[in-house]
């Protein structure tokens, strides 16, 4: 079981509110991604649900049951921290039995643990290892590791693949899913990279100077962002922003198109008239950056791998009427 | 990036660094020469001292007329005491500091460090009134307890930057595993703290052996280190050359061996980490 | 890491240090406060009245007063201008490639490990006596009279003395300082055409500047207090050619008994160690960003 629920849950250091009081539920089982730009709280949200830091406000329920003033270790939570937080005066062994040995659990129960651990984890002939000696993506395993051994209600990860290589990156993302897959146990996870958020999540939790700015599935915040932060923020390369009178036009004060909803039209029946930039030739795509009269910034469009302009062509577009998104002066969404 | 350099700069560079570390390392070497030699002998013109015949005569000399370990082991308590002494009170202090940082953590730190600024002098009086009414003058635990007081400081901000170089995540990471408050200090912090105890250790045990207004002023004989007993031979009548850099050597050698490991420690502890 | 349990448990642990600090700090410095107010000689028993300011008085205006001050003064002057120019020049030699620099760095360093009664001690006998001193041998293998140093210049010998002593300090810290320093920035500035005297100004003096001013304060604290060099050699004599104001208060307190003239002393001493202590403060309180 882990189901999390913040009610009213704030905090503020000294004068300075962080986190406005907000609510939040996150059901048993769930993978809920916290995300959110650097400095957005994120992270803090996450320390108060582990304990680590005290709440200014409000209550936190853990499974029904009222963690508020709980101790860290008494919430039945297991964390993986960004820097791994690794004992390095220990081996591998002694790293994921040392919430078992906290515990008081018996020695043979600690083996069993650890070797089952370090089986799924593909750890097994490192066990004798120091974490000095393991290579970024075993030492997150380790991490990961200890916190499975202890069966708990639910993992929080704090941005736990930011200190890792782009290629390492994309493999510890599968298998965390992987692990999310099999031990159906409530993950909370923080990141600031937004692919991240899109590709791990149940439900993700878009944050912005401590407030909840929209939550929802990965893809309804694809498709139905709730205002302009969310828009901009989810979606890559992000989504353009265009505002008078061609936002006017379609009655917003702001209206939003994803790049991979403008084509390039190959006639010459022009909505939007513009010359290329920088061109980016992926292969399987290809990034246009385009000038526009009016325009301080460039209007971005993916378009297929086969199209062959380059920068001073001029070029014709067509936006998907259907996927333009529109927003009032404040950021709201109109629907 | 190391860059080839050329051999005749380098061995120019060597022969010049070379002969000014000489210079610099002399007066210790020619101590050592020294308390090889008889009493005649060294008195003479440097060249004739070294053509002399050696003797290990001095030690002996040393030891039989006044007693040389008897100050010796005076030196080894009042350092090792004051500095063990001081670690006791200071791990704690440091690990609050360095972990639990609050508005006020930079001024008590600030002003710890300010009553090592304290000139020893301004407090003479009182503390030399003060050690007669209780007994403590001329006393080994006198010499410990003032020692380590004068240290403290040095040895709470040592541990402080060295504390302060274990990411508090771990630390963290610990209570979340269910350790508690003693546990996380037994089997996380001090384990990974180890060197940076053992440096602060070391660094201490030469201030405190080394110290030397405390020390003369507050002892006579009985609880005498060795800093008080080397001042005892500037009387002229006692004057031996020999005998002198004998005992001179003695005094210094541990405190030399420890110091050639703690250059780093050094630096780190003296300019109470402003210097990196 | 701030829950309320763990702030309590901090004030908890810190707080035999800052008691044991603040005893250590109040009880002596009061009563150094206090006595400088009393007309209080230990070889004169009886009881010791309150006089006010007669002990500062007596203290300031007496001819060793300013005599101390001034040594003071040239003391620590003179051993700063030797110790940070030597060590500015230690620092870049040793800094340059060389073969066995391990144990040149060492014979370098090796002096301010020496207990300061030894280094007295070897110093005044062994080199500066002008009958069986180094110094007096090669004066006579020369032809020419020997020094009496301890007579002749009795305060630049002491000056001498403790430079040695703190020459190491003041070239290890330096050293350190320098070693910290970017290569690439002198690979840069070597590629915009620096020469070698405009990369030390420009970029290697500047970079120094903070461990210059940190060598310079630290050691003024304790140069300020210099007492067993001067013991164990002149004894603050010829006269009180040597006698710096930490000697003089032991000369009033701990030889003349005089309590009440001691402490008088001794407040002025904190006084004067105070306007460097708020200097030194300052500048390790920027670096301390806790």
């Amino acid at each position: 079981m882990g189901r999390i629920t913040l009610n009213n849950v704030g905090k503020s250091f000294g004068a300075v509110e962080v986190i406005p009081p907000l609510d939040l539920t996150i059901e048993d089982g769930e993978f809920v991604v916290f995300v959110g730009p650097s400095g957005c709280g994120k992270s803090t949200l996450l320390r108060l649900i582990a304990g680590l830091e005290d709440v200014s406000g409000g209550q936190i329920r853990i499974d029904g049951a009222d963690a508020t003033g709980l101790p860290p270790a008494r919430r039945g939570l297991a964390m993986v921290f960004q820097s791994y937080a690794l004992y390095p005066h220990m081996s591998v062994r002694k790293n994921i039995a040392f919430p078992l040995r906290m515990a008081g659990m018996d020695k043979a129960e600690q083996d069993r643990r650890v070797a089952e651990a370090a089986r799924v984890l593909n750890l097994t002939d490192y066990l004798d290892r120091r974490p000095g000696q393991l290579s970024g993506g075993q030492r997150q395993r380790v991490a990961i590791g200890r916190a499975i051994v202890r069966e708990p209600a639910a993992f929080l990860f704090d941005e736990p693949l930011s200190n890792l290589d782009a290629a390492l990156r994309v493999g510890m993302r599968l298998e965390i899913s992987e692990l999310h897959e099999r031990l159906k146990t409530t993950m909370v996870y923080v990141t600031h990279d937004q692919v991240e958020a899109m590709t791990m999540a149940d439900k993700i939790v878009v944050l912005n100077a401590g407030r909840i700015e929209q939550v929802g599935s990965p893809l309804d915040l694809y498709r139905r962002p709730r205002n302009v932060f969310v828009a901009g923020f989810i979606g890559s390369p992000r989504m353009n922003l265009i505002t008078g009178p061609e936002a006017a036009r379609h009655g917003a004060h702001t209206i939003g198109i994803r790049p991979e909803h403008i084509r390039v039209s190959d006639d010459e029946t022009c909505i939007w008239k513009g010359e290329v930039g920088v061109s980016e030739h992926l292969g399987s795509d290809t990034y246009f950056h385009i000038h526009m009269a009016g325009r301080d910034e460039p209007l971005t469009v993916r378009a297929g791998g086969d199209v062959d302009l380059y920068h001073g062509d001029t070029i014709c577009l067509k936006p998907d009427e259907a996927h333009i998104h529109r927003f009032d002066e404040k950021g709201h969404r109109i629907e | 990036m190391a860059r080839a350099t050329a051999p005749a700069r380098k061995a120019l560079t060597t022969a010049i660094a070379g002969t000014l570390a000489f210079v610099m390392f002399f007066p210790i070497l020619w101590i050592v020469v020294l308390s090889f030699k008889s009493e005649v002998d060294a008195i003479r013109a440097p060249l004739q001292v070294l053509s002399s015949g050696w003797t290990l005569d001095s030690y002996g000399a040393v030891q039989e007329r006044s007693d040389y370990f008897k100050h010796f082991w005076n030196s080894v308590i009042i350092s090792l005491g004051s500095t063990f002494l001081g670690l006791l009170v200071a791990i704690p202090a440091a690990w609050a500091m360095a972990f639990v940082p609050g508005k006020q953590t930079r001024n008590v730190l600030m002003w710890m460090l300010s009553t090592k600024m304290l000139p020893p002098v301004g407090v003479l009086v009182p503390i030399y009134l003060l050690f007669i009414n209780f007994g403590l003058l001329d006393t080994r635990i006198g010499l410990v307890v003032v020692l380590m007081l004068i240290n403290l400081p040095i040895i709470i901000w040592m541990l402080y930057t060295y504390f302060r170089e274990i990411p508090g995540e771990i630390l963290e990471a610990a209570r979340m595993d269910g350790a508690s408050l003693r546990e996380e200090v037994l089997y996380v912090l001090t384990p990974m703290a180890l060197p940076g105890i053992a440096s602060t250790i070391l660094l201490n045990v030469i201030l405190a052996w080394n110290e030397a207004f405390w020390t003369l002023n507050l002892t006579a004989s009985r609880a005498a280190p060795l800093t008080a007993f080397i001042a005892s031979y500037s009387s002229p009548e006692g004057l031996f050359y020999a005998k002198l850099s004998a005992a001179s050597v003695m005094a210094i050698a541990p405190i030399l061996i420890m110091g050639w490991f703690s250059q780093k420690q050094l630096v780190r502890g003296l300019t109470f980490g402003a210097v990196k | 890491m701030a829950t309320k349990a763990s702030r309590a448990a901090a004030r908890l642990m810190i707080s035999p240090a800052v008691l044991l600090l603040l005893g250590w700090m109040i009880v002596p410095l009061s009563l150094t406060v206090y006595f400088s107010f009393l007309r209080y000689n230990l070889l004169m028993p009886g009881d010791n009245p309150f006089v006010g300011w007669e002990n500062y008085q007596w203290f300031v205006t007496d001819t060793s007063f300013t005599a101390a001050m001034v040594n003071t003064l040239l003391l620590v002057g003179g051993v700063l201008l030797i110790t940070v120019l030597g060590g500015i020049l230690f620092a870049l030699l040793l800094d340059q490639p060389m073969w066995g620099q391990g144990v040149i760095r060492i014979m370098v360093i090796a002096p301010f490990f020496v207990m300061p009664t030894v280094s007295g001690l070897v110093w005044k006998n062994m080199f500066m006596n002008p009958v069986n001193g180094i110094f007096g041998h090669i004066a006579q293998g020369l032809g020419m009279a020997p020094i009496d140093f301890f007579s002749q210049v009795p305060l630049l010998s002491i000056i001498g003395i403790v430079s040695w002593q703190w020459l190491p300090f003041a070239t290890l810290i330096l050293l350190t300082a320098l070693q910290s320093l970017d290569q690439e920035q002198l690979e840069a500035a070597e590629m915009d055409g620096a020469s070698w005297p405009a990369r030390f100004w420009f970029i290697m003096l500047p970079h120094l500047a903070r461990a210059i001013t940190v060598v310079i304060l630290i050691q003024t604290i304790f140069l300020l207090s210099v007492f067993a060099e001067i013991l164990v050699t002149t004894n603050g004599g010829p006269g009180t050619a040597t006698t710096n104001l930490t000697y003089l208060i032991y000369v009033s307190s701990l030889l003349q008994y005089d309590v009440g003239m001691g402490s008088a002393g001794g407040v002025i001493a904190i006084i004067l160690a105070n306007i460097v202590a708020i200097f030194l403060m300052r500048m390790i309180g920027k670096n301390l960003d806790a």
